[in-house]
């Protein structure tokens, strides 16, 4: 350490209450003491401040997500890298995660939503593959809340701008409006890439005496200590916290995106990670490290968006837009030559060195020298004092107050904020360019084909925090089965998933009760449906003046369709097929949409999850699709099977005629019960028997529900429901309450 | 079947379409088109060129305008005067109109808000390079994805389109009525693209490349890239 450095951190005397600003408490503070062998410097500090705080170093969540499943024969890179990746066949590869943006988002939501969805991008190309699909997963406060339409404007319009300029479809996800995310929103972004197998980027530096390059934007004072206010609860002065946010450039980064791929064409490229949460210090620590190298920077040479930058705001810069690359020695003009074709800043920032440290220079001043082990693997590790809630009782059918008529509570629930259409939202997303696009936001997954093939990547993003807020284990397990069947309902084999695990306050023990609760479900569900979690992230701390979220591990779920021509669809397409229910009725109404919409509360257990009912239906369902035996299917969730009939019948513009229901249920029970590993499928009526034969050998019980045909909902002793009206009502919510402003 | 057509597409820095038109062109033609980078001043001896949608420049200054001043752009406007045929689709059609090669502008939506959808227009015209496989007055689909889609001209420039019979489509409802429910944006007159005098440009805010594949739930765009082919021999 230089003198410079000693004096200056003498200079400045850091306090108590500097230390708790950084987030350090103080048995982290005399670790870090430990770890580094003296003082550290303010900018160390800083540096220490992020590389440890819970969004970096994952400090809560570690020994959970040791438990989960993270391999199979069609995992290629499981978690550890900047996203994950599974094998499609024929030399290609899917890349894929999802991660939270959630706080930034909340305190602005243009800016946060739009640089979560670049940040995502980013950890896919740099991985060498190029974005083909992006999906997103929101959580809204009430819809009768002061700032819900502000924020879900906001939202919408920064994710569609960052992904529309970017020129990658946004082709799916899921929002739901609850009054327990009030003031703590959630904004879950996924991205899905395409890669050759054989040409996956990493980021594990190896080699001594590499450049080190910087490439991208310029690094500005924005997103500060981005990460820190990710790892802390909000309170009433949380707005103050507006210039944390970043600004996102979505041009500047399709320019990045295209001079990377571009790059990535000629063998130069070592290692690379995109600058994300917490800049350049975590980027450069974590390639070092995985390379198992020292690393020096020279921050005089950084590319700066303004003057007088201190060491300590370049290191914990959020600017948007940035990539860090080790390169081969004497590469560094063909990378040159590039990024200037494509007007991107270019700079040789530093090399890699056998010291096994991380060196930063600044105006020849030695500002930081950290052991790289102190940074990357000395953060503490909590187990954290949990405890579990007790189970809810199960509300038996009779419990639940029928309607006054079925086709009435259809319609009331189809035109709900839960269930209403999300065209509103979609339509403000390109979700066609690549024209790859083959199934269009509104089914059950979409689907992109893998382009110049037949082949087609099913994605969906799930999970129902009103079941997780009762059961997390349970909940889990459902939003894991409800992703495997939304996929399996395409015809695709469910290959993996990515996972964005959104909490409250870890130190709480019933907070931390929930996380276990759910990890456990996660890793029950991945493992019985051979789902394994290639990648993830976790959000904690999603609370406000001690008022956490539901817990909410949201599940995006990638799948193979090995050729389109076996591709399935919800739409109902012929008059005359018959429609029939597949899995296990119990009438079960306890949490259900049903019981929110028409009760105005939400009790009871939700609905248990058989998996390996669900691994039965959906092997059933994948095969029925592939021997060409059924003509529309789609899977039962929210709103149960009416919900589930009404979809389809709307996506065909086709009526149906119902059956009555089985007797020994009451019938808004058997047509709103959310019962898990269910599907509803249409098949012609020659099929039909193939169907009944197949599910009995399968285990999976079917019922003949109805059959299509007409213009409107049909159900014996009630007057039917023109599908005009049923449309009326499901698309006219989201406009209506946005308009309302 | 003619192989020997050559058509080249512009790619400006964050154009993003520009892969789908190669796509749908080399679907019509059989050959895949010359993707020429802005910078490069020299442009392939060209049968056709085409301006593909995106965010040139990112569009934050007025939407194409930036692109209309590139290098490139001096050689496309001197061939299209020349009476090379120039297709600019969606942020084309903003670059065109920056350019001075088609009239008017292209405003924000009137929702103020991006919109992706399939749209129904009506073919006002088909003696055209670019529509002969359409029938006048027919409706067809397809898709928009804009937020700067509101065409606008004044009053007189419109009559003047209007009386040159210069309207290639129209924004209209499934029995071909132009209404304003089926404006998507905003734009007047229900203008979804126009052509130049001689009727080589054509400029239009939906993207026909998008549906010209029986895998994406529809085939109307490929007519017209059929009767480019067809109608440039």
């Amino acid at each position: 350490m230089s003198g410079a450095a000693r004096a200056a951190r003498e200079a400045q005397g850091l306090s108590e209450e500097l230390i708790a600003e950084h987030g350090l408490n103080a048995e982290e503070y005399a670790l870090l003491l430990k770890e580094l062998g003296r003082e550290p410097t303010l900018t160390e500090l800083g540096v220490f401040s992020v590389m440890w705080s819970e969004h970096c170093s994952y400090k809560s969540s570690r020994v959970w997500l040791k438990t989960l499943p993270t391999s199979g024969p069609q995992v290629i890179q499981g978690p550890g890298e900047n996203a994950g990746v599974v094998d499609l066949g024929d030399g290609q590869a899917a890349v894929f995660k999802m991660e939270s943006h959630n706080h930034p988002s909340y305190i602005e939501p243009y800016q946060g939503a739009a640089t979560g969805v670049g940040g995502i991008m980013r950890d896919v190309f740099t991985m060498g593959a190029r974005p083909v699909a992006n999906l997103n997963a929101l959580r809204f406060g009430a819809a009768d809340h002061a700032k819900t339409r502000h924020l879900v404007a906001g939202v919408v319009s920064g994710i569609g701008d960052y992904g529309n300029c970017m020129g990658v479809p946004t082709v799916g996800g899921e929002t739901n409006f609850d009054a327990r995310y009030n003031d703590n929103i959630l904004v879950n972004a996924m991205c899905v890439g395409l890669v050759d197998a054989n040409r996956i980027f990493k980021s594990a530096a190896k080699g001594v005496g590499l450049p080190v390059v910087y490439v991208g934007s310029k690094t500005g004072r924005d997103g500060i200590h981005g990460a820190t206010m990710a790892s802390a609860e909000f309170d009433e002065a949380s707005h103050e916290k507006r210039p944390t946010v970043q600004v996102g450039d979505p041009f500047t980064e399709k320019l990045l995106l295209e001079a990377c791929l571009e790059l990535m064409e000629e063998d130069v490229i070592i290692a690379i990670q995109d600058m994300g949460a917490a800049g350049l210090t975590s980027s450069s620590v974590e390639m070092a490290d995985k390379g198992g190298v020292g690393i020096d920077l020279d921050l005089d040479r950084v590319p700066m968006r303004e003057d007088g930058m201190t060491a300590y705001e370049m290191l914990l810069s959020e600017s948007q837009e940035r990539m860090l690359m080790v390169l081969k020695p004497g590469s560094e003009p063909i990378a040159e030559r590039i990024f200037k074709k494509w007007e991107l800043d270019f700079a040789v920032i530093g090399t890699t060195t056998d010291t096994g440290h991380f060196v930063v220079r600044h105006n020849g001043v030695v500002e930081a020298d950290i052991p790289l082990p102190a940074l990357a693997h000395a953060a503490p590790i909590y187990e954290r004092p949990f405890v579990k809630r007790d189970k809810l009782p199960v509300i038996a059918p009779e419990d639940v107050k029928a309607p006054k008529t079925i086709l009435g509570a259809l319609e009331c629930l189809m035109g709900s904020a839960h269930l209403s259409s999300r065209r509103w939202i979609f339509e403000q997303y390109d979700h066609m360019v690549m024209a790859d696009t083959v199934v269009r936001p509104g089914g059950d997954a979409a689907v992109v084909r893998v382009h110049g093939t037949q082949k087609g990547l099913a994605m969906s993003c799930d999970v129902t925090p009103r079941y997780c807020a009762a059961d997390p284990f349970e909940g889990a397990k459902q939003a894991v089965a409800e992703c495997w069947r939304n996929i399996t309902a395409t015809g695709a084999l469910p290959l993996a998933i990515t996972d964005c695990l959104n909490f409250g306050n870890p130190e709480r023990p019933e907070v931390m009760g929930e996380f276990v609760g759910a990890v456990e479900g996660l890793a029950e569900a991945c493992r019985a449906l051979d789902f394994p979690v290639v990648s993830g992230n976790v959000s904690l701390y999603n609370e406000t003046n001690g008022g956490a979220i539901p817990p909410t591990p949201a599940i995006g779920g990638v799948g193979l369709i090995a050729n389109l021509a076996d591709m399935a669809t919800i739409a109902l397409k012929k008059d005359g097929d018959v429609l029939l229910l597949l899995g296990a009725e119990t009438g079960h109404l306890g949490q259900s949409t049903y019981m929110q919409v028409m009760e105005h509360r939400l009790e009871g257990a939700p609905p248990p999850v058989d998996l390996e009912a669900e691994k039965h239906a959906g092997d059933l369902v994948r095969g029925l699709i592939k021997a060409g035996a059924i003509s529309a299917v789609h899977d039962v969730s929210d709103g149960g099977v009416l919900v589930a009939v009404a979809e389809m019948a709307l996506a065909g513009n086709r009526g149906v005629r119902l059956e009555v229901p089985l007797p020994e249920m009451p019938a808004h029970a058997s047509w709103f019960g959310e019962d898990q590993a269910r599907y509803v499928v249409a098949a012609s009526a020659a099929h039909a028997d193939a169907i009944h034969k197949a599910a009995s050998v399968a285990d999976v019980p079917v019922r003949v529900i109805g059959s299509v045909g007409g213009d409107m909902i049909a159900l014996p002793g009630e007057t039917p429901l023109a599908l005009i009206a049923l449309r009326a009502a499901h698309e006219d919510w989201m406009p209506r309450f946005m308009a309302n402003g | 079947m003619p192989r020997h057509m050559k058509a080249s597409i512009i790619v400006f820095p964050g154009s993003n379409c520009d892969r789908d038109a190669a796509v749908a062109l080399e679907a019509a033609m059989g050959k895949a088109p010359a993707m020429v980078w802005h910078g490069d001043s020299d442009l392939p001896k060209s049968d056709l060129i085409v301006l593909p949608g995106g965010f040139s420049y990112g569009d934050y200054l007025r939407s194409g305008a930036m692109a209309a001043h590139s290098p490139v752009m001096r050689e496309v406007v001197r061939r299209a005067k020349a009476g090379t045929p120039v297709l600019g689709i969606c942020n084309g059609f903003q670059v065109l109109t920056e350019s001075g090669l088609l009239p008017g502008v292209l405003m924000r939506n009137a929702t103020l808000r991006f919109i992706c959808k399939d749209v129904l227009l009506k073919v006002e015209r088909n003696n055209t390079g670019f529509a002969g496989h359409y029938d006048t007055g027919e409706v067809v689909r397809f898709p928009v994805a804009h937020k700067d889609g509101a065409y606008f001209a004044d009053e007189e420039t419109l009559d003047r389109l209007e009386g040159e019979n210069r309207v290639a489509f129209r924004y209209c409802e499934a029995s071909g009525a132009v209404t304003e429910a089926a404006n998507p944006n905003g734009s007047r007159r229900n203008i979804a693209g126009i052509y130049n005098e001689t009727g080589t440009v054509l400029g239009l805010m939906p993207h026909p490349e998008r549906l010209a594949d029986a895998a994406l739930s529809g085939t109307d765009g490929a007519k017209m890239f059929a009767s480019i082919l067809e109608t440039l021999h």
